[in-house]
């Protein structure tokens, strides 16, 4: 815990345990609709509770009884005393951001997925934020629909705890497209970031190439998913219109951008008069406002190394200290990966965070 | 440095160019709507013959979606990687500080002047009556 003291955790899942705890915060319609239906079971397909990934297994509740065709034991995240010992005792973190993550990106329904975000967000305030004063949130919208999504910044931006606003890696469209200006015209407005988090809405392969077969693969992948929403987001020109906007990656890594971001220069060097709004090389937009939570880091296999694609990288502020937490990205309190330079680690731990986060520094005063 | 005959001046039309060897140099002579210009027939990237490229317009943008296209031509494209040089400068647009293409001082003299010297042109035979692009290498 001593590495970590005093740090902002910039990524922690809160599980949501199913629909019956989230029926009290949907409206009458819905919360019949979810009822008669039998809608459960919400969690995404690309990251499914018990893969072995999902909970470490000192993190995970106790087994309990067996249900049906399920395993015994609550969802990994699902309980607040856990994570409060665990994740924000455990590392000495001041603040922790919560990423929930149950389906709503990923539902077809532009309204049903708009209520399923306003019962997220609302049993995340009550449940967790209420209850917690070390937590923030991202906001679950529906980003499937920029109107519906607009809406629900609108409806949450006056609770501060809410900091960020929450894609998948893959969805419907890529994220650089006019139809999402509005979601981050908005998030501009108020002073949220915008979070990409690992995993496929589902509306296409997974791979450039089709579908992959394996859950390895969707895995990896996940990976290309944020970079091409990052090229996607800097040539449709999103950073040239929107010069405050933070885009997080979350668990995407990051220790494969030093030959993503030489391939977007060099590229950029000979084609640029098609994209005549990114008036600078690729890279120093990535630098400005791309960022990437700690986990999983994808060190490299020798720890000397770490400091080597640090440096080739070439950029202080983009690292965000994150636990992943309940996820298994590490073992022990092991957040920073060995070879992770020690004059960096404050940093990673409370400025960058602070500087992604405009609504973390109320909390630091 | 000494100054060079290096072609009559109605040789290279406007939009046209012609490419002299000066010194053991390759140059680019471009005749830009009567105003001359010369640039190093190497790219400072990776050594395309770059005075073989497209002559393009500058592109800019003030916002997505919006090109400010000015100055037709100004723009020399190498036709290795695409990187645009200013033929007025011979400054890159991608790297400006820290990539440029050799710009040489041009003009167009009077064969009654260059008779008087001192100037070289090994392959011109000068002539008073004619108008010729002299490059100061």
């Amino acid at each position: 815990m001593g590495a970590t003291a005093g740090g902002i955790d910039c990524d922690v899942h809160p599980a949501v345990p199913g629909m019956a705890a989230l029926l009290p915060y949907f409206d009458p319609y819905w919360r019949e609709q979810v009822t008669v239906r039998g809608i459960d079971g919400m969690d995404l397909a690309s990251f499914p509770p018990n893969v072995p990934a999902h909970g470490r297994a000192d993190w995970r509740p106790a087994p309990g009884p067996a249900t049906g065709t399920k395993p015994g034991g609550a969802k990994p995240g699902s309980s607040l005393e856990m994570l409060r010992a665990q994740a924000l005792d455990g590392f000495g973190s001041r603040l922790a951001i919560c990423n929930p993550l149950y389906g709503t990106q990923a539902v077809y329904n532009d309204h049903f997925a708009a209520a399923m975000a306003r019962a997220m967000n609302d049993w995340l305030a009550a449940e967790w934020l209420d209850r917690e004063p070390r937590l923030r949130a991202s906001m679950t919208v529906a980003v499937q629909n920029a109107e519906l999504a607009v809406e629900e910044i609108e409806r949450l931006a006056g609770d501060r705890r809410f900091v960020q606003v929450l894609f998948l890696a893959m969805g419907d469209a890529p994220m650089g497209r006019r139809q999402f200006w509005p979601i981050y015209a908005a998030a501009e407005r108020h002073g949220l970031a915008i979070g990409v988090h690992a995993g496929s809405a589902a509306r296409h392969a997974t791979s450039s190439n089709g579908w992959p077969s394996y859950h390895i693969e969707d895995y990896v992948l996940n990976a290309q998913g944020f970079q091409s929403q990052i090229l996607n987001l800097i040539h449709e020109g999103v950073f040239t219109k929107f010069p405050k906007l933070k885009v997080v990656g979350i668990e995407t890594g990051f220790t494969w951008l030093p030959n993503f971001m030489w391939r977007a220069n060099k590229t950029w060097r000979g084609v640029r008069a098609e994209v005549p709004w990114v008036d600078r090389p690729p890279a120093e937009i990535m630098r400005a406002h791309i960022r990437f939570t700690l986990q999983p880091s994808d060190a490299p296999p020798d720890p000397a190394d770490m400091a080597v694609v640090l440096e080739q990288i070439g950029c202080d502020d983009m690292l965000l200290f994150s636990t992943d937490y309940p996820h298994a990205q590490f073992d022990g309190d092991a957040a920073f990966p060995e070879g992770f330079p020690v004059a960096l680690r404050p940093r990673v731990l409370v400025d960058n965070p602070l500087d992604t986060y405009p609504r973390l520094q109320e909390a630091m005063t | 440095m000494a100054r060079h005959v290096v072609a009559t001046a109605g040789e290279i039309p406007p939009g046209g160019r012609k490419i002299v060897t000066v010194r053991g140099r390759e140059i680019g002579i471009f005749n830009h709507g009567g105003e001359y210009f010369a640039l190093l027939n190497r790219c400072p990237h990776q050594g395309g013959e770059l005075c073989r490229g497209t002559l393009v317009g500058l592109v800019t943008s003030r916002e997505p979606g919006r090109f400010d296209y000015s100055r037709p031509g100004e723009m020399l494209k190498c036709p290795w990687h695409g990187w645009e040089y200013d033929i007025r400068t011979g400054q890159s647009w991608c790297d400006p500080n820290d990539t440029r293409v050799k710009a040489y001082e041009v003009t167009v003299e009077p064969g009654e002047t260059l008779a008087r010297g001192p100037f070289v042109a090994e392959t011109f035979a000068v002539s008073v009556e004619q108008d010729y692009i002299v490059v100061e290498v």
